[in-house]
């Protein structure tokens, strides 16, 4: 028998955590469209579009990274290549947007600008089907899929673990790089898609249209991490973070590894690859570049800022670094590198478990002064017990133990 | 049954008609990848050999573990050991020889979960138990039932589960522990939470490498209480260097020397033997 989904689903993120589900859906849903579209520009509650756009990106940006922290921070699996699952479906959902542009193009053709440039006469194979919405939306999560399917499955199989996994994603991703780059593969080439003008009809620059996509990327992150707390919560959560920490003990007891670890790293592909096709529509272009090694590093550097093996955490993190960078590369942005290092020596120095980390510690040690005060005041009423100074330690395990 | 048809999916088609061949030599059907215990023999190991960059770790080993049978492993370091668990656990695959689990099933041919599906399961000497997890759940982990990716993902714990886990909470003694992280345990209490991981399995055969390692008297004490309760039921191959305890268990002892079988058969018969005592005393 299995236990019904509903109070499974209700059961992984508690009343609390509902409360605030339901109010971050409120915010998306209702009052940044409200403040969008109702405010004058002028009033200090207005939402711009660039700050939409940029909050939608970054939305995107954060599922990825809760995609990341499901096999870094849960399986301890570090992926250098996850910006390819989120480029393919990032070039999947742009074929579709591409043959939306209809015959709008500078060259007035059926065809994308780049085949006529290149004098192409058809459409490649591959594009077949391209035009269908659905079909592109199914290609965005199963091209990842299977891509990552067939890499882990020889991967995980030959037992390849640790760093020299994650060396084998970056040059992954980067011959993907190469191969995007090329113009006659039919992607465009250096410039990838752009000038997108319509989704599923409707004009993509349109303020309801970006106001959708907004929408649908906050539902998308929630429903991620809540299938993230389900996920880990189940058995097979249980037996994934076993995996990561006596692999060998798992096995022993019967468990086949390889299976766990291609189940749960080929999901966290196509979840990558659903918020690439999320992405691109907001942000209105896609070219290689997204599948460069530095792109992919970046991603374990919002994980491990947030804090790994947390879910909620990596969403922070992608916020956090992605806002600085905004913040950065407009400023000064000459120093963004030396800041990007800088804030990953330092989290990986003075907070392995990331800002998520650093609030769990400053919680406990507020418990223990707490503790002690107590235990002080109790010292002061009767003298004579020494059982409550014993008591004011365990703040201090905890502590240890989330350290 | 679950555990059977993994094994005998899993099993080469040759290896399966071996089995039905001998079927009919000795006229009791045989089930591809049951365990097969008709001859009393729970392990057989025959002319094992395996060498790491030419040294050869296990050379020419036989050994034959009977059923409900505790067999004591004693030698110095370097002897093999656990190079012999690691084959009949799958971790190593030897370079010539036979290890057979029962009658029929040829463990040089099973990966490690297959083994441990099969019925054999195996405490490492360094005690690895997974820290991060309660002491509850890592019993939990190790049960005895179906443990495929689809199962886990809706998997619930049943009323049978819950004794099983209780009962054995009691027998390994961390009945008031359910609840701490592992890690947190003292080394003894790992040993013994390890020990409850094999035994919530429901193995036909454990091996045991230096269980009492880093406990205190009383602990071995019980732990050889323990032991000496599991024969018969199951068969345990028990490697271990603290004699006390080799002599508490009582059964035979086995003694191994540079990669084969030196000496065999009970402890004071074993250690009058001028061989062992050459071995070890010797260096």
């Amino acid at each position: 028998m299995r236990t019904p989904l509903t109070v499974k689903l209700f059961a992984g993120l508690g009343p609390r955590g509902w409360l605030a589900v339901a109010a971050i859906a409120f915010i998306a849903w209702v009052l940044v469209p409200v403040a969008h579209l109702m405010l004058p520009e002028s009033h200090p509650l207005h939402v711009s579009t660039y700050a939409i756009t940029l909050i939608g990106k970054i939305l995107c940006y954060a599922v990825v990274a809760v995609a990341m922290d499901l096999i870094w921070g849960f399986g301890g699996i570090l992926s250098l290549g996850h910006g390819l699952f989120f480029a393919l479906g990032g070039y999947s959902f742009g074929m579709y947007l591409m043959r939306q542009i209809g015959r709008e193009g500078s060259y007035q053709s059926d065809l994308p600008d780049f085949m006529v440039f290149l004098d192409w006469k058809e459409l490649p194979w591959y594009w077949t089907g391209s035009d269908h919405f659905l079909w592109a939306l199914f290609l965005a999560i199963a091209v990842p899929g299977v891509v990552a399917w067939i890499f882990g499955y020889f991967a995980f199989r030959s037992r390849i673990k640790g760093v020299y996994f994650s060396i084998i994603t970056q040059a992954m991703t980067y011959a993907a790089m190469l191969f995007f780059f090329r113009n006659e593969t039919g992607f465009g080439g250096n410039n990838g898609f752009t000038d997108f003008k319509r989704i599923l009809g409707y004009s993509i620059t349109a303020p309801e249209t970006r106001l959708v996509l907004f929408g649908l990327s906050v539902a998308l992150l929630l429903a991620v991490i809540i299938l993230g707390k389900v996920l880990i919560a189940s058995k097979f959560g249980k037996v994934l973070t076993a995996i990561r920490d006596s692999e060998n003990r798992v096995m022993f007891i019967g468990y086949n590894p390889v299976h766990y670890k291609l189940f749960i790293w080929t999901l966290s592909a196509m979840l990558c690859g659903l918020a690439g096709a999320l992405y691109v529509p907001q942000v209105g272009i896609i070219n290689p570049s997204e599948m460069s090694v530095a792109n992919s590093i970046e991603i374990a550097i919002w994980v491990a800022v947030g804090g790994r093996g947390t879910l909620v955490g990596p969403v922070l993190g992608a916020g956090i670094v992605n806002l600085s960078k905004t913040w950065f590369t407009t400023s000064f942005p000459e120093y963004w590198l030396f800041f990007l290092g800088l804030l990953f020596i330092l989290v990986t120095l003075y907070l392995p478990q990331g800002v998520v980390g650093l609030w769990a510690k400053i919680k406990a040690r507020r418990a223990e002064k707490a503790a002690i005060a107590a235990s002080r005041a109790e010292v002061a009423a009767a003298p004579a017990p020494r059982a409550p100074a014993a008591d004011s330690k365990i703040p201090n395990g905890t502590a240890a133990k989330g350290a | 049954m679950r555990v059977e048809s993994s094994i005998s999916r899993n099993a080469p088609a040759d290896g399966q008609k071996e089995h039905w061949d001998g079927a009919a030599n000795t006229g009791h059907v045989l089930k591809p990848g049951e365990l097969d215990l008709s001859h009393g023999v729970m392990l057989y190991l025959d002319d094992i050999t395996v060498s790491f960059d030419g040294f050869r770790a296990l050379n020419k080993l036989s050994l034959q573990i009977d059923a409900g049978e505790l067999r004591c492993i004693i030698g110095p370091n370097g002897a093999g050991k656990t190079t012999m668990m690691d084959v009949i656990t799958g971790k190593t695959r030897p370079d010539s020889g036979k290890a057979f689990f029962g009658q029929t099933i040829d463990l040089t041919r099973l990966t490690e979960p297959q083994i441990a599906h099969a019925g054999i399961g195996r405490k490492f000497q360094k005690p690895t138990i997974f820290e991060n997890h309660s002491v509850f759940e890592n019993l939990e982990l190790a049960l005895k039932t179906d443990k495929r990716v689809k199962k886990s993902l809706f998997a619930r714990l049943f009323g049978d589960d819950l004794d099983k886990i209780a009962d054995t909470l009691k027998q390994i003694r961390l009945a008031d522990q359910a609840d701490r992280p592992a890690g947190l345990l003292s080394h003894g209490q790992k040993q013994w939470l390890e020990i409850g991981m094999l035994l919530v399995q429901d193995p036909k055969l454990l091996l045991l490498d230096e269980p009492v390692a880093g406990m205190t008297d009383d602990e071995t004490e019980r732990t050889a209480e323990l032991f000496v309760s599991l024969k018969g039921k199951h068969s345990l191959m028990v490697v271990e260097h603290d004699m006390a305890f080799v002599e508490a268990l009582g059964g035979k002892v086995t003694v191994l020397c540079e990669g084969s079988v030196l000496a065999e058969g009970d402890l004071a018969t074993v250690q009058a033997d001028p061989r062992v005592i050459e071995v070890y005393l010797g260096r």
